[in-house]
């Protein structure tokens, strides 16, 4: 399985270049922290909790939004990306390594931001806790993507909180509605077929967003 | 004319249709519709006179759907067949769909306001799903004014309209589905006998836009098409 291998081989550099160089997750954890006390002085005293349950769905989407950003920074700056293009494996592995690598840290910031929000806040259910698991797969895949894309651009880092924001709100929904009604089943099914859509959308088009 | 083209029937011959005749049709059919619309078409039961902006919203935002459509189709055949056309074709379509969709939120929000006493209404799926594709089709034009002309662009402007036409039918999901716990209490629409006069107002406006809506495609394409020729012209005898 070359395409796995190639994929991994990606990812590990990703990974690899993070652990040496600690620039992506220390912030990601920084930030969330720090956007969870602005929650708490922006919810007045009687405010209920299910406006902070909401609330913690605008963290993890602005969160990601921070690591997403960076993701492609490296190879921007080392102009790493046309070797990839020109390497023999198939494009669409670029993507997959870079969201898994996203994917990872993203994990690793809700690691520590869940615990964190239920000690300024309260618990969160089961289910929410796999539709955040589910909602990340689908942040991962669709902003991996947008970010090769707006790494094109001139304007790079003002584009991808514009691209990123609409594709976003389907995820919201299906997240905000699984940690708040009784029986989530449909919005969990509902952020599954979110991911496995935009999933296939991106492995079959990156090709397009590398090259001319 | 390129295979893309030939394989797409009605829509490629109407691209032999010449733009005055396009125009006068146009002219026609719009004038047909306002008179159908003001003078024949009967009252609402409910909504009185307001609720015939309802025949201009329903067709505004079909031909938006349309033009989104025709973006997207337009993007496959770029980077599918490298139509040499498709990418304008495709901007200058998904630029028309996004004019039609603000005045879909215009003309939704006066029925809103006539019908409701709101301008806005979280709980008008269709309104809060223009809402969401303006912000998406606004960043497209954010994304292809950041990119310099050339193939490249092409691919990215290309790409992301496909990504509109998954977003369409996630999004009216979604919004769907918020609908169980943003808002519990649904406005129903009263259920008017819909049919006769009403029935057929709304077709001919429905084609009245939708006519409107190919002419000034075309006339744009046109104008960018003359652009990008001039701009050519220049550069050889500079």
């Amino acid at each position: 399985m070359s395409y796995l291998a190639d994929v991994r081989a990606l990812a590990r550099k990703d990974l690899l270049l993070e652990l040496r160089a600690r620039d992506t997750l220390p912030a990601m954890l920084l930030f969330v922290v720090a956007v969870f006390v602005v929650f708490h002085f922006s919810l007045p005293a009687r405010s209920s909790d299910v406006a902070a349950g909401g609330l913690l769905w605008v963290a993890i989407i602005f969160t990601a939004l921070l690591g997403l950003g960076r993701a492609f920074v490296p190879e921007r700056e080392q102009r790493v990306l046309d070797a990839l293009v020109l390497a023999p494996c198939d494009r669409s592995a670029i993507w997959l390594a870079k969201a898994l690598a996203t994917l990872t840290f993203l994990v690793l910031a809700e690691l520590v931001a869940v615990p964190v929000f239920a000690l300024f806040f309260h618990g969160l259910s089961a289910a929410a806790i796999v539709a955040i698991v589910l909602a990340d797969l689908g942040i991962c895949a669709v902003g991996t993507f947008l970010g090769a894309m707006a790494v094109a651009t001139r304007a790079r880092d003002l584009l991808l909180p514009l691209l990123f924001l609409p594709l976003a709100i389907p995820i919201v929904i299906g997240g905000v509605g699984a940690s708040v009604v009784s029986s989530p089943g449909r919005y969990l099914g509902f952020l599954g077929l979110y991911d496995l859509m935009f999933a296939l959308v991106c492995w079959a088009s990156f090709e397009y967003v590398v090259t001319e | 004319m390129t295979p893309g083209r030939a394989q797409l029937g009605t829509v490629g011959r109407l691209h032999h249709i010449s733009l005055p005749a396009l125009a006068a049709a146009s002219l026609v059919l719009v004038t047909a519709a306002l008179a159908l619309v003001f003078f024949v078409a009967p009252n609402d039961q409910f909504l009185g006179f307001s609720q015939r902006i309802f025949y201009f919203h329903v067709s505004i935002a079909f031909t938006a759907y349309l033009s989104f459509g025709l973006g997207a189709w337009k993007a496959l055949l770029h980077l599918w067949k490298r139509d040499p056309n498709a990418d304008l074709e495709s901007y200058v379509a998904i630029h028309q769909g996004v004019i039609f969709g603000v005045l879909v939120l215009v003309t939704g929000s006066i029925w809103a306001k006539y019908s409701w006493g709101h301008w806005w209404l979280w709980s008008e799926n269709q309104l809060v799903l223009f809402l969401v594709l303006f912000l998406f089709y606004a960043a497209y034009f954010m994304l292809r004014f950041s990119v310099d002309d050339g193939p490249q662009r092409a691919n990215l402007c290309a790409v992301y309209a496909l990504f509109g036409v998954v977003l369409i039918p996630v999004s009216f999901l979604a919004i769907r589905l918020a609908q169980n716990f943003i808002h519990p209490i649904v406005f129903t629409r009263h259920g008017a006998n819909f049919g006769g006069w009403m029935l057929v107002t709304y077709f001919v406006t429905q084609a009245a836009v939708l006519m409107l809506a190919y002419t000034l495609y075309r006339v744009e394409l046109a104008g960018k098409r003359l652009d990008a020729r001039l701009r050519r012209l220049r550069e050889s005898y500079a």
